[in-house]
């Protein structure tokens, strides 16, 4: 799980260009959406076809990301629960 | 206070009919346009609904009589059609015997033709033109060749607002004199750009779009184009023209919140129409009608919505928005609204708002369902693109 | 009605240099754009994280615009934005292209997407200084004094608005190009057509 949450972050790093923001920063339990670390409607979006590209979870309804993206803590664990890759 | 600038012809192809008469005709039969797609081969084929102009670029070519060589993207063809339509509507037969020009606008481009071209005109050499006519200007080029306007012309790139912002742009142009006439609107055709950028999204519908609806789940996504002729009053008066309506009112403004997405508030949208009033020195209570952006999606009828009642307050006029016919025509969609809101004008008829049921409870604001009669003299029309850019527009009666 | 307007301050991006009024205030020899972008953001030393996730073209218009305009959005500004250039949103469409090129690895990025216009800049921009004001993005082949005077010239005259920030922001492959003034009610040069063109060409 440890593994899982830093690839996470080094992911969302890089594919939303969260150039501010270094690994030691990043908590596992950071509010990703709103005062934590910042992240918009846009990057949540770009979370949807990170999910499907990189873990085949496939989302239809951009509502439930809001529930998964919580944070890396929420995140790692939905993953490791439903990916296919 | 003037009365405006006066539009003396128009001219449209969309997913509900090929001139100004066949889109009045499906405007008031309830015949909408939204089907799924036929002429481009895309995955999402089955997911999707478009209002697609049921003509190959085969038959678009054959009925322009363009050479075989010709390397005109599927935009500059719609737009050609349409310009030429308001041109003759406006009983030009010397385009130069004034001082006119050509506002255009697009978002797509030549972007049809790229994406189908571009690999392969590394080998094959002849295919290296489509990539020539990928430019957002290539189309307004070849809508002025094709009139043979050697004046001004321009193309705006606005997003969802660009066609709202060349009927400007033209308006104040005519008022200050630098042009007698000019021809303002706009073209965009369906691409698997557009198709699959909306699709990732997730703003589009896999049914009919509802706007205003509470339980709307996106947009269609159409092609289409359409352009108004506009003229000076000195113009109208020496060629005794018949003037179908006036541009009274205009404004744009920067909802400056984010990227794509409107604010709650609808602070753009609410500061567009306000200055639109202003310039067309008319209050709230004198708009009849209001054709929306209404794209259906969650997002803008919620903006939209509050920022009507942010001006409006409780004293609503009709309201619709044609989008449920036509698909989101991107940045063709004013120029077809404008065109729409004329027609209103000149036979006192509200267009309904297809597809509606139940009320965004937020704002429980009620269109029009249905093919009204009554006296028109003010029409409003909104068009809200990308990049905060929000954009009004308002004709009165001739 | 002919008041006179004054340029108050201009700025020049390209060949890796920033000048502002014509003085060199930035240089760096980084071939890579997105790079040098980032160099200048970092010589300005703002704190604000949503630069990055811009495309190219909007980097651009951002860093022109914020060697002009100052950080206070205490008070409501009315200044109107007015850009054009003759490549449209071509950089970035072509990478979003790239993203939906390959069937076998088929990952349409949405942030990509949402660039592929060219007036995302002015909406990036706007967030930024809370400009509320009238914005358009024109695209013409080259830079075009005549236009951008009359437009502006017409904004402020008409009492549109009290400044107007305009130019040209062009990307195209690998050359880029700023050329962004603040015209107002103050400055140093006068705002005419030949004083544009005169700016433009130096």
């Amino acid at each position: 799980m440890e593994d899982l949450k830093l690839e996470l972050k080094k992911n969302i790093i890089e594919v939303l260009n969260l150039e501010d923001i270094s690994l030691e920063d990043f908590g596992d339990n950071d509010s990703l959406f709103g005062d934590g670390i910042g992240l918009d409607s846009i990057d949540a979006l770009e979370l949807i076809v990170m999910l499907d590209k990189d873990y085949g979870i496939r989302l239809s309804d951009p509502k439930e990301g809001k529930k998964i993206f919580e944070s890396i803590e929420v995140m790692a664990a939905y993953i490791a629960e439903h990916r296919t890759k | 206070m003037s009365k405006g600038v006066a539009i003396t012809g128009m001219g449209i192809i969309s997913s509900i009919g090929k001139t100004v008469e066949e889109n009045f005709h499906s405007l008031i039969n309830k015949t909408p346009g939204i089907s799924t797609i036929d002429g481009i081969t895309t995955v999402h084929k089955d997911k999707i609904k478009v209002g697609e102009v049921k003509i190959t670029n085969k038959e678009l070519c054959n009925f322009l009589k363009l050479p075989t060589t010709n390397n005109y993207s599927r935009t500059a063809m719609l737009g050609e059609i349409a310009a030429k339509e308001a041109v003759k509507n406006a009983g030009i037969t010397e385009i130069n015997s004034c001082k006119t020009g050509l506002i255009s606008s697009t978002s797509v481009g030549g972007m049809d033709l790229t994406e189908k071209y571009y690999y392969s005109q590394f080998e094959e050499t002849e295919n290296r033109r489509f990539i020539e006519s990928h430019s957002a200007g290539d189309s307004s080029t070849k809508i002025a060749n094709s009139l043979g306007i050697t004046g001004f012309v321009s193309t705006i790139s606005t997003a969802c607002s660009s066609a709202a912002n060349a009927i400007m742009l033209g308006a104040r142009m005519i008022k200050a004199g630098k042009l007698d006439r000019v021809i303002v609107g706009g073209a965009d055709c369906l691409s698997k750009f557009t198709i699959n950028g909306f699709k990732t999204l997730m703003i589009l519908s896999e049914t009919n779009c509802r706007p205003f609806d509470a339980d709307r789940t996106g947009l269609n996504l159409g092609e289409a184009a359409a352009f108004l002729v506009l003229e000076s009053e000195e113009c109208v008066k020496r060629d005794h023209k018949k003037v179908l309506g006036y541009v009274s009112g205009y404004a744009n403004a920067n909802d400056a919140f984010h990227q794509t997405a409107s604010s709650k508030d609808g602070e753009g949208a609410t500061l567009a129409m306000k200055k639109a009033l202003k310039v067309a020195g008319l209050t709230p209570e004198e708009i009849d009608y209001i054709n929306a952006h209404g794209t259906a999606t969650e997002n803008n009828d919620a903006s939209e919505s509050a920022a009507i009642r942010r001006i409006f307050g409780e004293n609503l006029p009709s309201i619709s928005s044609t989008k449920a016919y036509t698909g989101h025509t991107l940045a063709a969609a004013a120029a077809i609204e404008a065109v729409y809101s004329v027609l209103a004008l000149q036979n006192n008829t509200v267009f309904p708002n297809l597809n509606f049921e139940t009320p965004i409870s937020e704002t429980n604001i009620i269109p029009e369902t249905e093919v009204i009669q009554k006296e028109l003299n003010h029409v409003l029309s909104n068009s809200f693109g990308f990049g905060g850019n929000c954009s009004t527009l308002i004709f009165s009666k001739a | 009605m002919s008041e006179k307007f004054y340029i108050q301050k201009y700025c020049t991006i390209k060949n890796n240099v920033v000048s502002v009024n014509g003085i060199e205030v930035f240089k760096a020899e980084i071939s890579d754009k997105k790079e040098f972008f980032k160099s200048v953001y970092q010589f300005l030393d703002i704190k604000y994280s949503k630069f990055f996730k811009m495309d190219n073209l909007s980097k651009l218009a951002f860093l022109s615009a914020e060697f002009l305009l100052d950080e206070d959005v205490s008070e409501e500004k009315n200044t109107a934005i007015i850009l054009s250039n003759n490549a449209s949103s071509l950089d970035t469409d072509r990478k979003y292209q790239d993203s939906i090129n390959d069937s076998e690895n088929y990952y349409p990025s949405p942030a990509v997407f949402v660039y592929t216009l060219p007036n995302i800049g002015i909406g990036e921009i706007s967030i930024r200084h809370q400009l509320k004001s009238e914005n358009g993005f024109f695209v013409f082949d080259k830079y075009n004094a005549s236009f951008h005077f009359n437009y502006e010239q017409s904004l402020l005259q008409n009492n549109k608005s009290d400044s107007v920030l305009a130019g040209w922001v062009n990307i195209d492959g690998d050359s880029y190009e700023a050329f962004l003034y603040l015209i107002s009610e103050k400055g140093e040069f006068e705002h005419t057509e030949n004083k544009l063109k005169q700016l433009y060409n130096t």
